[in-house]
């Protein structure tokens, strides 16, 4: 059994239905890719995965477990947890700070009116572990609103890495990021997968299909593929779309 | 460059006591001995204080957690209604009137956040202008309990019993100073609170919501524990100023003195700074008796340096302070390299 699946999702806005039947199934262990062009319906897809929206039907679960419309600091508990496309670091907190908000153990004493969270050595150290991890190290002090646009991409996915998650969603991490940039993150994100699984959406191919060990492709709220990237580069629908082209590029 | 909003140095955050808490206690430890010869009056200091502690509170929501409250004054005033009802229906004690106050402010507060947790920006301030709103009008309305529009008069200023010994506070100076003591125990209890993980978390939520609960956090539950503590310190105050005022009136529930306290809050900085509503407490009632002795319209002049402040300086006073003085002072005393990483600034 998949460490998460999602069977038969819909969700709408208003009258446009935006996810019409989706099933997503992600393994253990490995890193899976979600692409399709803009407008494809992946965001709203991605966010109803990690309940920030709940579906109108279908199901989700994990390790087995139904998470469908459980609220997204409970599924943050339970091991799940992601990074955004619009950035949304913390921008009056120092780099290092922003990670240690993140940090389970500062979570577990969140209520703790008294003690100062500055006097946590433990804490800092740890996040301190996990910045050089996304390539942050020597940036701790900084604000997180004075880091390049490449550091602040690194270190949303520091942060979402500091709650432990055993599974990550990672939105279009390479969005607006140089080729440079982007190879780093290819590096960075191989080596996360050592530590855990991974979901990707992206919509740059070459990125996707240099990393993901399965690719879904969403087009018009529906899975039109799915496969590993040498399936999905014979596929005959992926080949026909611009999609196709790319990949092949 | 500028601080951050609400971040000190890591010596002062891991502290009990830190300068400008010793300054604050000097200056008004020996406020009563000057305060006449610079030509104000006792009583004075007496309100300063009050509202000190009451934007103190305010400021966890607006400064700390980002929610805009604009019915802040109806807790002010049930803090004093509910002071003075113990006080004449229940227990003439000093000590369980002011829990009172505490309590049953925070129980209003409570109620009132679990219909304001889920909200945010404008939706959360009109949400609680029409709370404050239907406060106000309970309060004048419901005769029996309040006395309407005649307020609750003749509320004692109860003697602070220490088992061994009682202490009258019955004179202006003897208030003062009992007011003096809870405000400094308040402002280093806060000062630890905002502080601590809860402190940070509240700082987290009013930068990025949605952020803090997908690292985790149950934003709603800590809006709603902020917003409780909130009203519970303006209970307190509202306490104090029952006894101040030797009564509670409707007044200060109108939503005019909760346009004041937003307004006072922002001119002191209370965005960017934890002495933000003190700086804009002070400034308030200095301008109020000095303006107010030149002209019956030094509101229209306290409005236009608010309107002067807020288009040229929007970080309130607090924020001059931080952008121009407070670097300064540190240049001078840079002589130490910050102990770790976190501390440097760029």
């Amino acid at each position: 059994m998949a460490l998460f699946e999602a069977t038969h999702l819909h969700k709408r806005f208003g009258d446009q239905v935006v996810l019409e039947d989706i099933s997503l199934a992600f393994e253990e262990g490995q890193v899976s890719g979600i692409m399709g062009p803009n407008g494809a319906g992946k965001t709203t897809c991605f966010n109803v995965l990690t309940g920030r929206y709940k579906p109108d039907r279908g199901r989700v679960t994990f390790d087995g477990e139904d998470i469908t419309g459980v609220a997204p600091h409970r599924i943050v508990a339970k091991g799940i947890s992601r990074s955004f496309q619009i950035m949304t670091l913390f921008d009056e907190f120092t780099a290092l700070d922003n990670v240690v908000m993140a940090l389970p153990s500062t979570r577990r004493r969140g209520f703790d009116g008294l003690h100062a969270l500055d006097g946590d050595s433990a804490a800092q150290d740890r996040a301190a572990e996990i910045m050089g991890r996304v390539g942050l190290k020597g940036r701790e002090g900084v604000n997180a609103k004075s880091l390049s646009y490449g550091e602040r991409r690194a270190l949303e996915i520091g942060v979402a890495l500091a709650t432990e998650p055993r599974l990550l969603f990672v939105d279009e991490p390479t969005a607006g990021l140089g080729t440079e940039a982007t190879a780093r993150l290819t590096d960075l994100m191989r080596e996360l997968k050592r530590y855990t699984t991974i979901v990707v959406i992206e919509h740059d191919m070459r990125f996707l299909f240099a990393l993901a060990d399965k690719i879904s492709v969403i087009h018009w709220g529906q899975v039109i593929a799915q496969g590993t990237p040498d399936e999905l580069r014979a596929n005959r629908w992926v080949r026909r779309s611009n999609i196709g082209e790319l990949a092949n590029a | 460059m500028t601080l951050p909003a609400m971040q000190y140095d890591r010596r002062e955050t891991t502290a009990w006591i830190t300068r400008p808490i010793l300054v604050m206690a000097v200056v008004f430890a020996t406020l009563p001995l000057w305060i006449e010869t610079v030509g104000l009056y006792q009583y004075l200091g007496v309100e300063v204080l009050i509202w000190i502690v009451f934007a103190l509170g305010f400021n966890l929501l607006l400064g700390y957690t980002g929610l805009p409250s604009f019915g802040h004054g109806a807790f002010f005033g049930i803090g004093a209604y509910a002071f003075g009802l113990a006080q004449f229906e229940v227990w003439a004690n000093l000590w369980f009137c002011l829990a009172a106050a505490i309590v049953v402010t925070g129980a209003f507060g409570a109620v009132t956040a679990l219909f304001l947790a889920h909200r945010r920006g404008i939706y959360f301030a009109l949400m609680s202008i029409a709370f404050g709103q239907i406060f106000y009008f309970i309060a004048s309305k419901w005769t029996d309990v309040t006395k309407g529009e005649d307020g609750l008069l003749n509320i004692a200023r109860l003697p602070a019993d220490f088992g061994v010994a009682e202490v009258s506070i019955q004179s202006n100076t003897a208030l003062y100073y009992f007011c003096y003591a809870v405000m400094m125990v308040l402002i280093v209890l806060l000062w630890r609170l905002t502080n601590s993980p809860f402190g940070r978390t509240l700082r987290a939520i009013k930068q990025n919501e949605t952020r803090v609960a997908f690292i985790g956090y149950p934003v709603r539950l800590y809006k709603w524990a902020a917003f409780t503590l909130s009203c519970g310190i303006a209970g307190l105050a509202g306490g104090l100023f029952a006894m101040a005022q030797e009564g509670a009136y409707i007044n200060i529930m109108s939503l005019q003195w909760s346009g004041t306290i937003v307004l006072i809050v922002l001119i002191g900085g209370g965005f960017v700074s934890f002495w933000g509503p003190v700086l804009g407490v002070i400034l308030y009632f200095v301008a109020r008796d000095i303006l107010g002795a030149y002209t019956e319209a030094w509101l229209l002049w306290f409005g236009l340096m608010f309107v002067v402040l807020v288009m040229f300086k929007p970080d309130g006073i607090a924020g001059m302070w931080r952008g121009w003085v407070a670097p300064r002072l540190r240049g001078r005393g840079a002589t130490t390299p910050a102990p770790r990483p976190a501390e440097s600034r760029s």
